[in-house]
């Protein structure tokens, strides 16, 4: 395999207020390569935005600042680049589309604004050029009647369709990198369905990665070949979606498996809660993150930070209990039983 | 006397409109948001109903319209035997404290400006309940049953956590000594580690005080995990009541199955596998419902009389359904 899309090593993202510096990334590494789809999983305040952000050079300054780290994107580190240079891959070669699409459309622009200005700048269309193409682009993503819905507003759409016109917006330039922050979280289950479909079927057309944020489990499970779960600021565990719902190798991995009801369980069973709250990022605790709450911490987890190991072929966890799956829940039934 | 036969609460035919009014001040009637059009079900003493739904098909409405807040349209709402829409708002203010409510969102629905001490109080003093002292203790008493430290009483809202405010909604919600709550959503808002806390400290509260809920969710997993019997409401009405394991095994209406089977399952041998109905267009305006079956304009079945008729909700032992195409 050659060099992934995207290399990020070593990230450290940090807000920092008169006051206190909060610590949203700490030092992760990830790759993603060309043509893979890959979901990162954790809870709000766990970092897994601001990563993101991270790429695109978008946090927010100058209270946000990245102050370790490499991202590697196509034999560049994004971190090395001027503004410009920045602009230029921005909504060409990486194009993020958010969770609310209406906060991330221009309340003032009509459509047709939104998308052929991308059009104009990154591909160099003429104006006629480029409203044809954002007709297209509504088409493939089923806006019905596309031509004559360019001069309408963001208001004037429903939620979901405005969920496609942004995601038209991010695939105008043809990307190679598509990072979508829990797209459909405000969406209702059956346009999520929809939305999901659409972007599977844009993935294949496109041969584009995709990275997608969420806190569903169950979304990844259908869409992604790879999954990062953060936790408190740090990838916790990382692994192919087969390996990560059979054999959850990190604790809290387990843990939200266990704590979410599921429509294919046989029989009602009484979830097993994480107990506790997530730490405060402001003043992290000394050892492992998740050992506060964590029902197999030892000594060793409150005092030392582990590192990510690799604990199967291409399995990646951080614990310092290099336990399989059945063996925390054996080691978990002992505790209850006791 | 109240009989205790019959069901905690019943809701007959129960309508809210809510009018649309063109002009200022004295504007005519132009139409009416159809938000619920008429919902008939029972809860029995203990149990729990689910109300399940996508956004705006009416579930929190009817929430709404059985506490009488907006009185409903038309309709009645029997809560141990008594029609809460033909009494007096004295009586009904004083009937109010059987029945209590939790909100979605924790957030907004603490009073920012008072102490939890005076949140969780407030019932109890509205109700005429407790006196003096006795309310202090019987609020850490509270904050000791939802799993909150009874001395946080002079702490303010904007201390807590997401989850932990959720839990000073649900003390003021027994604070009244309540028989029946109506859960609106009371998850949704929380992250995925603390919701399974949130679904235990409520299974664990009714079975401690014999609680009914009425749990109105969007989520159909969790609705599946909490409820005894699950109602589908879709644009203003039911389209299918059941017993938990009917509905979820044997789904009827076609936009139950669709509804299931756009679920995400958290096991990806299994995504790869599934068939998903997935339903085209988006749901029609309660202002101008479609003619005919309400779902007639997403449904993958539909046939001439769907767009004829509204289909009445009919019953196959115990498992209702409004559909024509079921037989």
């Amino acid at each position: 395999m050659g060099e992934p899309l995207l290399r990020v090593e070593g990230l450290r993202t940090i807000f920092q207020t008169s006051k206190q510096v909060v610590t949203a990334v700490s030092g992760i590494s990830y790759s993603v390569d060309a043509g893979e789809t890959v979901g990162i999983v954790g809870e709000s305040g766990s970092g897994k935005s601001v990563s993101m952000l991270a790429v695109m050079r978008l946090v927010p300054s100058p209270a946000g600042r990245i102050t370790e780290g490499r991202i590697w994107f196509q034999g560049r580190n994004l971190l090395d680049l001027n503004p410009a240079e920045m602009r230029a891959v921005r909504g060409k070669d990486i194009a993020m589309i958010f969770q609310d699409p209406m906060t991330s459309l221009n309340p003032v622009l009509s459509i047709g604004k939104h998308l052929v200005e991308p059009l104009k700048l990154h591909l160099g269309l003429t104006t006629t050029q480029a409203k044809t193409r954002a007709v297209e682009l509504l088409q493939m993503v089923g806006i019905p009647d596309a031509a004559n819905r360019l001069n309408d507003y963001p208001h004037q759409f429903s939620g979901g369709m405005r969920q496609r016109v942004m995601i038209a917006l991010g695939l105008s330039c043809n990307p190679k990198l598509l990072i979508a922050d829990e797209p459909t979280t405000a969406l209702d289950v059956t346009i999520q369905a929809q939305i999901i479909d659409l972007v599977k079927r844009l993935r294949r057309e496109f041969g584009m990665s995709v990275i997608w944020i969420t806190h569903d489990l169950g979304i990844v499970a259908g869409l992604v070949d790879r999954v990062i779960v953060m936790y408190a600021s740090h990838v916790v565990e990382t692994a192919s979606v087969d390996d990560l719902y059979e054999d959850p190798r990190h604790p809290y991995t387990l843990g939200l498996l266990s704590a979410i009801p599921r429509l294919d369980a046989a029989e009602r069973t009484r979830l097993t809660p994480i107990p506790g709250k997530p730490p405060d990022l402001s003043n992290p605790p000394k050892g492992c993150p998740f050992a506060p709450r964590c029902g197999f911490s030892t000594a060793d987890c409150l005092s030392e930070k582990p590192t990510l190991r690799e604990v199967a072929p291409g399995h990646f966890s951080m614990c310092h209990l290099e336990l399989s799956k059945q063996a925390f829940i054996s080691l978990r039934e002992v505790r209850v039983n006791a | 006397m109240p009989d205790s036969n019959q069901p905690l609460l019943a809701v007959e035919d129960l309508k809210v409109h809510f009018r649309i009014s063109k002009g200022f001040l004295f504007g005519k009637k132009v139409g009416a948001v159809r938000a619920v059009d008429g919902v008939s079900f029972a809860v029995e003493r203990g149990e729990t109903l689910g109300l399940v739904g996508e956004s705006g098909c009416g579930k929190s409405t009817t929430g709404l319209g059985i506490i009488q807040m907006p009185r409903p349209t038309s309709g009645k709402v029997l809560f141990d035997g008594v029609d809460l829409t033909q009494i007096d708002s004295e009586t009904l203010r004083r009937t109010r404290r059987h029945l209590q409510m939790v909100f979605q969102d924790p957030y907004a629905s603490l009073n920012p400006r008072l102490t939890v001490e005076k949140i969780i109080a407030e019932p109890m003093v509205v109700h005429d309940l407790e006196q003096g002292s006795a309310v202090r203790e019987r609020v850490r008493e509270l904050l000791h049953l939802v799993g909150l430290d009874p001395r946080v009483i002079t702490r303010y809202p904007h201390e807590f956590s997401g989850g932990q405010r959720q839990r000073i909604g649900i003390a003021r919600a027994l604070a009244a000594n309540p028989s029946f709550i109506i859960c609106d959503e009371p998850i949704s808002a929380l992250d995925v580690s603390i919701q399974a806390q949130i679904i235990n400290l409520l299974k664990d509260l009714q079975e401690q005080f014999n609680l009914t809920y009425l749990f109105i969710a969007h989520d159909l997993a969790v609705v599946r995990h909490f409820s005894d019997r699950i109602a589908v409401m879709y644009l203003g009405r039911i389209v299918e009541l059941a017993n938990r394991s009917d509905l979820y095994d044997t789904p009827k209406h076609p936009y139950t199955r669709a509804l299931l089977s756009a679920v995400p399952l958290p096991d990806p041998k299994r995504e790869r596998q599934r068939e998903r109905i997935i339903l085209k267009g988006e749901v029609p305006s309660p202002i101008r419902p479609p003619k005919g079956c309400h779902f007639n304009t997403r449904c993958p079945l539909a046939k001439t009389i769907c767009f004829e008729e509204a289909p009445e909700i009919r019953d196959f032992s115990g498992h209702q359904v409004a559909c024509h195409l079921v037989q």
